[in-house]
């Protein structure tokens, strides 16, 4: 920044313009110191909730040590017998799978919509799917919520779930992945609601990286006689894969903290889950569930520790989507 | 400079080639964009085994002529056109208009308005060169793969042959799987010849292929077409006027949307017969 650029023509205002007019240095210096702080806040917040989020969950960490990792022993109401403890390793693995199928049941749909709205669709209809899939995106998170527990769970539990358990052996393979009590709140309707929440988003980001491809290359392929199908398959997708991954991790992120939807349905459970229909949760709604009973310190504590992890996963995850997508230039 | 110049002052002057050496023939042909018309009444023989330059002034319709027959400008909703282009007897702009069996064909089976087909058998090399994100190898493969499954021994002979044509084969040889894109201007524009030639299509479609390029690298390209001209039909849109007569067999001069001259490019750019392409080879405009 301290670089002094040669003006490119002598007596051409320079663009960083450092002496300016005297009026309008004194407003500049205000304007940019303006700027700075707005931004200083922001940096500010972020260093004071880490910060925040250490301190508070301190005491939980180096009460439990790593365990608080690995354990899944989640038991606030301490006795003599059975001694107050907290292991998150049910939040943590609820959080990771069920953020891991919402991505994978949204992804497909999303690569779907995309292609069918930059490629196939006609133009009127593009419009009003593209609408669509804002308003998708606009709904509050508690409406998914309810709607998952009042209508998308005793549907599931008694279209999807209960014809499994009665026809697959309990023992086998299948039996085991699909068992659990049959109302619907489990895993996998946890992630099937977070899936058509992040799919709006994916979309979007999907539609305007195809958007993007040069319209040149696109020709070129259909000149050399593709069909529609093998443009997009071999030359579009290819164009676009590594920002697409950035695209799948932004939804990602979204998935991993969502909080009011899951709360709803995921069955809060905090056990480690058994297998895809069991009730589980995840740490946005484990916290959700528990601040306003928690009174003990290392309950509370606890529970800080829980965000201080899923802050961390959000954040690696972000990053590396930022990183991928290429927005992060020097 | 506005030209205006209605069909009475200008007389369509046609020497065209003999129709059984047509491949294809473009007759009466209106081109709209939205409502915008581009191309008025155009007719265009097209000779096989001949290189035909399109010349003319900007926005004279050339290049939307040439997009008219292979109809990539189809992927464009609100592109439209109108009349017939003749392509063994097939007009590709309505396959539902009855065929001629009388016309000279390849032999090969028809097109039935199947547009992959068509852009298989009438290919195009654009303006910017266009090499596909994948290995020059690839780059030539993958239009050939679209059509029949080859062995590898075939795919790496059709390669070789596609590149050596192309006059690419020398400075490629020693990096066919490194990326097409790590090719200079010149060559990435060559590679898109050799692609489009390794499916064998039967007339090959050029946009302005050398305005990006240095005189070196237009000369290799030029080469390569005249010897093009032996296996397939070239069509060539250009503004450099002396590319055209150092390499078409015909030319067509057109303007704003008529086409004004066609002729054996040998007289036409000797003696032009209308005053407009006289006017515009002599470089009053354009």
């Amino acid at each position: 920044m301290d670089a002094v650029l040669p003006s490119p023509m002598p007596g051409a205002p320079r663009i960083d313009n450092p002496g300016g007019t005297s009026a309008m240095k004194g407003g500049d210096t205000v304007f940019h110191a303006l700027c700075f702080s707005a931004a200083m806040v922001l940096m500010a917040t972020l260093v004071g909730l880490i910060v925040a989020l250490v301190i508070g969950g301190w005491p939980a960490l180096s009460h439990f040590g790593f365990a608080f990792f690995t354990s899944s022993v989640w038991n606030p109401s301490g006795s003599p017998d059975n001694p107050e403890a907290y292991g998150a390793a049910g939040p943590i693995v609820g959080t990771l799978i069920t953020a891991f199928i919402a991505m994978l049941l949204a992804l497909p749909l999303a690569i779907g919509i995309a292609v069918f709205l930059v490629e196939f669709c006609p133009k009127r209809l593009s419009h009003w799917v593209g609408i669509a899939v804002e308003l998708l995106a606009g709904i509050p998170s508690i409406v998914y919520g309810m709607w998952g527990l009042f209508v998308l769970a005793p549907w599931f539990a008694e279209h999807v779930q209960t014809p499994l358990m009665l026809n697959l052996d309990p023992d086998s393979f299948w039996g085991r992945v699909f068992t659990g009590v049959p109302n619907g709140a489990n895993i996998f309707t946890a992630s099937l609601i977070l899936a058509i929440m992040v799919l709006p988003y994916i979309a979007t980001v999907f539609r305007e990286l195809l958007l993007s491809i040069p319209p040149y290359l696109r020709e070129a392929a259909y000149g050399m006689g593709c069909t529609p199908f093998e443009v997009v398959r071999n030359i579009m997708l290819p164009y676009i894969r590594k920002s697409a991954v950035g695209a799948v991790m932004l939804g990602l992120g979204r998935a991993l903290g969502e909080t009011m939807a899951v709360t709803f349905i995921i069955g809060n459970s905090h056990a480690f889950p058994k297998s895809l229909f069991d009730s589980g949760s995840t740490i946005a709604s484990t916290i959700a569930n528990e601040f306003t009973e928690a009174t003990g310190d290392l309950h509370i504590s606890a529970l800080i520790a829980l965000g201080l992890v899923l802050f961390l996963i959000t954040f690696v995850t972000l990053a590396a989507a930022r990183l991928l997508l290429g927005t992060e230039k020097a | 400079m506005k030209f205006e110049i209605s069909q009475e002052e200008q007389p369509t002057v046609m020497v065209a080639p003999p129709v059984e050496q047509r491949v294809l023939d473009v007759r009466g042909l209106n081109f709209y964009y939205g409502k915008n018309q581009a191309l008025q009444n155009v007719d265009l023989p097209v000779a096989r085994h001949k290189i035909t330059a399109l010349i003319g002034p900007s926005g004279c319709g050339k290049s939307t002529l040439l997009r008219t027959l292979n109809r990539i400008y189809d992927l464009y909703p609100g592109q439209r056109a109108e009349g017939q282009i003749m392509f063994n007897g097939e007009n590709v702009l309505n396959p539902r208009d009855p065929v001629d069996e009388s016309a000279a064909t390849s032999g090969r089976p028809r097109v039935g308005g199947d547009l992959s087909r068509l852009r298989a058998r009438i290919g195009m090399v654009f303006q910017r060169p266009t090499p596909f994100p994948m290995s020059i190898y690839d780059n030539i493969a993958f239009g050939v793969r679209l059509q029949r499954s080859v062995s590898k021994a075939e795919m790496d002979e059709i390669v070789q042959r596609s590149l050596t044509r192309a006059a690419l084969w020398d400075e490629a040889k020693d990096k066919l799987h490194q990326s097409g894109l790590g090719l200079s201007g010149g060559q990435q524009q060559r590679l898109c010849v050799a692609r489009g030639i390794a499916v064998e299509p039967e007339i090959l479609l050029l946009d302005e292929p050398a305005s990006a390029l240095d005189p070196l690298s237009t000369a290799k390209l030029e080469t390569a077409l005249v010897e093009l001209k032996d296996s397939f039909t070239i069509v060539i849109v250009t503004h450099n006027l002396q590319q055209a007569a150092r390499i078409s067999d015909y030319t067509a001069f057109m303007l704003m949307g008529r086409l004004i001259e066609f002729r054996p490019s040998s007289e036409a750019f000797v003696k032009p017969e209308t005053e407009a392409m006289r006017d515009y080879v002599t470089g009053r405009y354009g």
